[in-house]
């Protein structure tokens, strides 16, 4: 009967958001304050009602109920409860459930965090994400429904997909659903600013810390997707620019576009209607890749047996919703506040440069990812687009930003002069070369990708930090959080960069045929494989290969490396062996037993520079999401600055206030 | 023009000189990363050059593979259920490569016709079968559901 329950629920539902897309939108409308009040109430039965349909499926995973197929495919008895947990939401039908939970999650947040927004504003902006509810709902009841039964169950289940069985893959997909999701509120204050019939720099200002939290958490779960991919897919890579991993980086690069030129228009009024378009574009984005995964379309690791009819279902409400926010701007924008003019040299251009950099590269990897579908579709022939174009692009399109960051911060709004901005920075590029080169030099990286990464690295850390020491200079109080924020993110680039370049240019792979006794010699490494033998774990086994790594004749580490096999379904999965480190990671995965009467197995060894430097780099971009959202600016005393608006705009004065 | 539109003229012209030059490249660029796909059938066709690197996929021929007794080499037949072509790989293989699964191999042909692949992919879901794979096979006239189980 529980099951039922869930049902139940998730139609309730769907029958208070279209209450709340409908009745309190009117309301707002007529300015209507009776039927405006019943939007906080729907938006917190919608919140519960998901949550319940999420828990009832938690229950029948807890419970191994098989009559539920959702559940007998992606569970068994031997699957250990944190996996039964994550399983929840390890197949379509259930990320689909967690998706409408999160979005009902952020609707409550919304509710509970804007209590200074207008009313009017708040409700639109509550309809609207009802309206994006309602599309998931029906989606999810009409044809991925989670609750489906199979009578009578079969006595044991399926399995989860192995790859799935990690802690890394335990927060990946809700940290990226969060970001992917959290855009839809930025979406929504758009939209309700649009429907209003007027954007001004209030809704912008209330939508940034919206706009930070969900870009913070996307960039939280991409950089988790990637660590996962690099331990658990066992080719030791960590980005494979991989269809399903550009859907979510497009979002994501739009996303960056978002969070400046927000930070530009609610300072200095400029370019609104591209912030709106922005916004809008950043959302669409979230849910085309959301097709791109669900509707199998792609062949990609990700791509697990899809129904094309979901995507069919998911391409014309992105339609719907795209088509219809776009029509709502073709409208509105012309009524759009007009921005004050700015020099060429300012603050505003270079976070107009940040923009075109950031929207060109989302739209390059757009056209790579779907190029062959569309060569596909048009029947001219079956490709597929490589690394090499995506990398070609990135370098091209991601040095020049590399290069000006930390000029944006120094340079002041309106009018400024290169020489004022370049002067203190002199001293940051100097040292950033000397060091870069220095470094490169000591760590015996001398090729051009590794020097120039360490002199970008050091360039974006040390330009930065002479931005503080300029921000500092007469200040009493420390730097306001939005500010610490976009410090530690700019920073994170710098390290991020580092990483990436030492990687690219410094990894050392080999594969090899190892019997047991034989001793591999790698870059002052040794690695003796002393033995391989079997073990268990509660539902699989494995061989384990047995390795000791010496460095010179000091036993350093033993790896033990992994080759399981799941009862369940089969499945053959890699456990990689993995000693991480500062400056760089050992890293072993086993092959294939390729003799049996010698034991001899393919072996993957990989030693990986800087690597750690990669995600460290992506989380401080995250954290600095995270810290400049949570700045009193943005929450306190909003309405007495929507009172004064001439307040924030200090004209030409020291750039002291800084988009985050 | 007064100062502001000459202004907004030249900053449209940086944008639009921007994303052109960017779309070129992007498009020169991609016509050397773009791998076309070929199945089996179509290499018995046709003669595919030997410089260029293409993205052959089929299913791993049942008792076809060959392993190397003192390295890594190994060989296999790719098909289609019409034709076959050789395969020929230096490497670890992925954990969901067997014979009777879809495979998509990249690399090139050597003058002998043998495929010598660089890369070779296999999915990570037992019941997935990439599309490109799919399409070929239900093209050479192959049932699918005998492939997948």
């Amino acid at each position: 009967m529980i099951p039922e329950l869930g049902q139940i629920s998730l139609i309730l539902a769907l029958v208070l958001a279209t209450l709340l897309a409908t009745i309190p939108l009117y309301g707002a409308w007529r300015n209507d304050e009776r039927l405006m009040s019943l939007a906080p109430s729907l938006v917190i039965g919608h919140f519960v009602f998901a949550l319940m349909a999420y828990l009832v499926l938690t229950v029948a995973f807890i419970n191994h109920d098989f009559t539920v197929t959702y559940v007998a495919m992606n569970s068994n008895l031997l699957l250990p409860l944190a996996y039964r947990l994550s399983a929840v939401w390890g197949g379509h039908e259930g990320s689909l459930l967690l998706w409408i939970l999160m979005l009902a999650g952020w609707m409550l947040a919304v509710l509970m965090f804007s209590r200074a927004l207008p009313t009017v504003y708040r409700t639109r902006v509550l309809a609207v994400m009802g309206m994006v509810s309602i599309g998931f709902l029906l989606f999810t009841l009409l044809t991925s429904n989670p609750f489906e039964r199979i009578l009578p169950g079969p006595p044991d289940g399926q399995d989860l997909n192995p790859l799935l069985q990690d802690p890394g893959m335990i927060f990946h997909p809700p940290l990226l659903y969060m970001g992917y999701v959290g855009f839809a509120v930025a979406f929504g204050f758009a939209i309700a600013g649009l429907l209003g019939g007027k954007v001004e720099r209030d809704w912008v200002r209330w939508s940034r810390p919206w706009t930070l939290t969900a870009w913070a958490f996307l960039t939280a779960g991409i950089t988790l997707g990637s660590w996962w991919a690099y331990y658990e897919l066992g080719w030791g890579g960590w980005w494979f620019w991989d269809p399903v991993e550009n859907a979510s980086f497009i979002p994501w690069l739009i996303g960056t576009a978002l969070i400046h030129s927000q930070a530009v228009t609610e300072k200095r009024g400029a370019f609104p209607a591209w912030t709106v378009l922005l916004a809008i574009a950043a959302f669409s984005m979230s849910l085309l890749g959301t097709f791109l995964v669900r509707s199998g379309v792609l062949t990609s690791v990700h791509a697990f047996a899809n129904d094309p009819e979901r995507g069919l279902f998911i391409l014309a409400f992105m339609t719907i919703i795209t088509g219809g926010a776009l029509l709502l701007y073709a409208l509105r924008a012309p009524r759009i506040m007009t921005g004050e003019g700015f020099d060429f040299v300012s603050r505003e251009t270079a976070l107009m440069l940040n923009n075109m950099f950031f929207a060109v590269s989302a739209g390059m990897v757009l056209l790579g990812t779907l190029y062959p579908l569309v060569s596909d579709f048009m029947g001219w022939a079956q490709v597929s687009v490589g690394p090499p174009y995506f990398s070609a692009m990135f370098i091209l399109l991601m040095t020049p930003v590399v290069m000006l960051i930390p000029l944006g911060p120094m340079s002041r709004w309106k009018k400024d002069g290169l020489g004022r901005i370049l002067k203190p920075l002199l001293i940051s590029a100097i040292v950033a070369i000397v060091l870069g080169v220095a470094i490169s030099a000591w760590l015996g990286a001398w090729n051009a990708r590794a020097i120039t990464g360490w002199i970008g690295g050091l360039w974006l850390i040390f330009g930065t930090f002479s931005y503080v020491r300029n921000a500092l200079r007469g200040r009493r109080r420390g730097l306001p959080r939005h500010q610490i924020g976009m410090i530690m993110a700019h920073a994170g680039i710098g390290v991020f960069v580092i990483g990436v370049a030492m990687v690219s240019s410094g990894t050392i792979q080999r594969d090899i045929r190892v019997e047991p006794g034989q001793t591999v010699e790698m870059e002052g490494y040794r690695f003796e494989l002393t033995d391989i033998v079997s073990v268990k774990g509660s539902n699989w086994i494995a061989d384990e290969a047995r390795f000791i790594v010496y460095r010179g004749d000091e036993e350093l580490y033993t790896m033990n490396p992994q080759k399981r096999r799941y009862h369940r379904s089969g499945q053959v999965m890699t456990q990689v062996a993995l000693r991480p480190g500062f400056t760089r990671d050992l890293y072993i995965a086993m092959g294939t037993r390729l003799d049996d009467s010698s034991n001899a197995w393919s072996i993957r060894i990989h030693i990986k520079p800087f690597v750690r430097w990669i995600w460290a780099g992506a989380l401080l971009l995250a954290l600095g999401g995270l810290v400049s959202a949570s700045d009193r600016r943005y929450w306190r005393e909003r309405r007495v600055e929507a009172r004064q608006p001439g307040q924030s705009g200090s004209g030409a004065s020291t750039g002291d206030e800084v988009p985050a | 023009m007064t100062p502001t539109r000459k202004k907004r003229l030249s900053i449209v012209m940086l944008i639009l000189v921007g994303v052109g030059t960017a779309t070129a490249i992007a498009v020169t660029t991609m016509n050397d990363s773009i791998l076309f796909f070929v199945s089996p059938s179509d290499v018995a066709a046709q003669s595919f050059p030997v410089d260029r690197r293409i993205r052959l996929g089929g299913l791993v021929a049942d008792n076809s593979v060959q392993r190397a007794s003192d390295s890594l080499a190994v060989q296999f037949a790719v098909t289609d259920g019409t034709n076959a072509v050789d395969v020929a790989f230096t490497g670890i293989l992925p954990d969901l490569f067997r014979e009777g699964q879809g495979v998509i191999a990249h690399g090139r042909f050597d003058t002998y016709g043998v495929f010598q692949a660089d890369e070779i992919l296999a999915r990570h879901d037992e019941t997935y079968m990439p599309p490109e794979v799919m399409k070929a096979l239900e093209e050479a006239g192959h049932t699918i559901e005998a492939s997948m189980e």
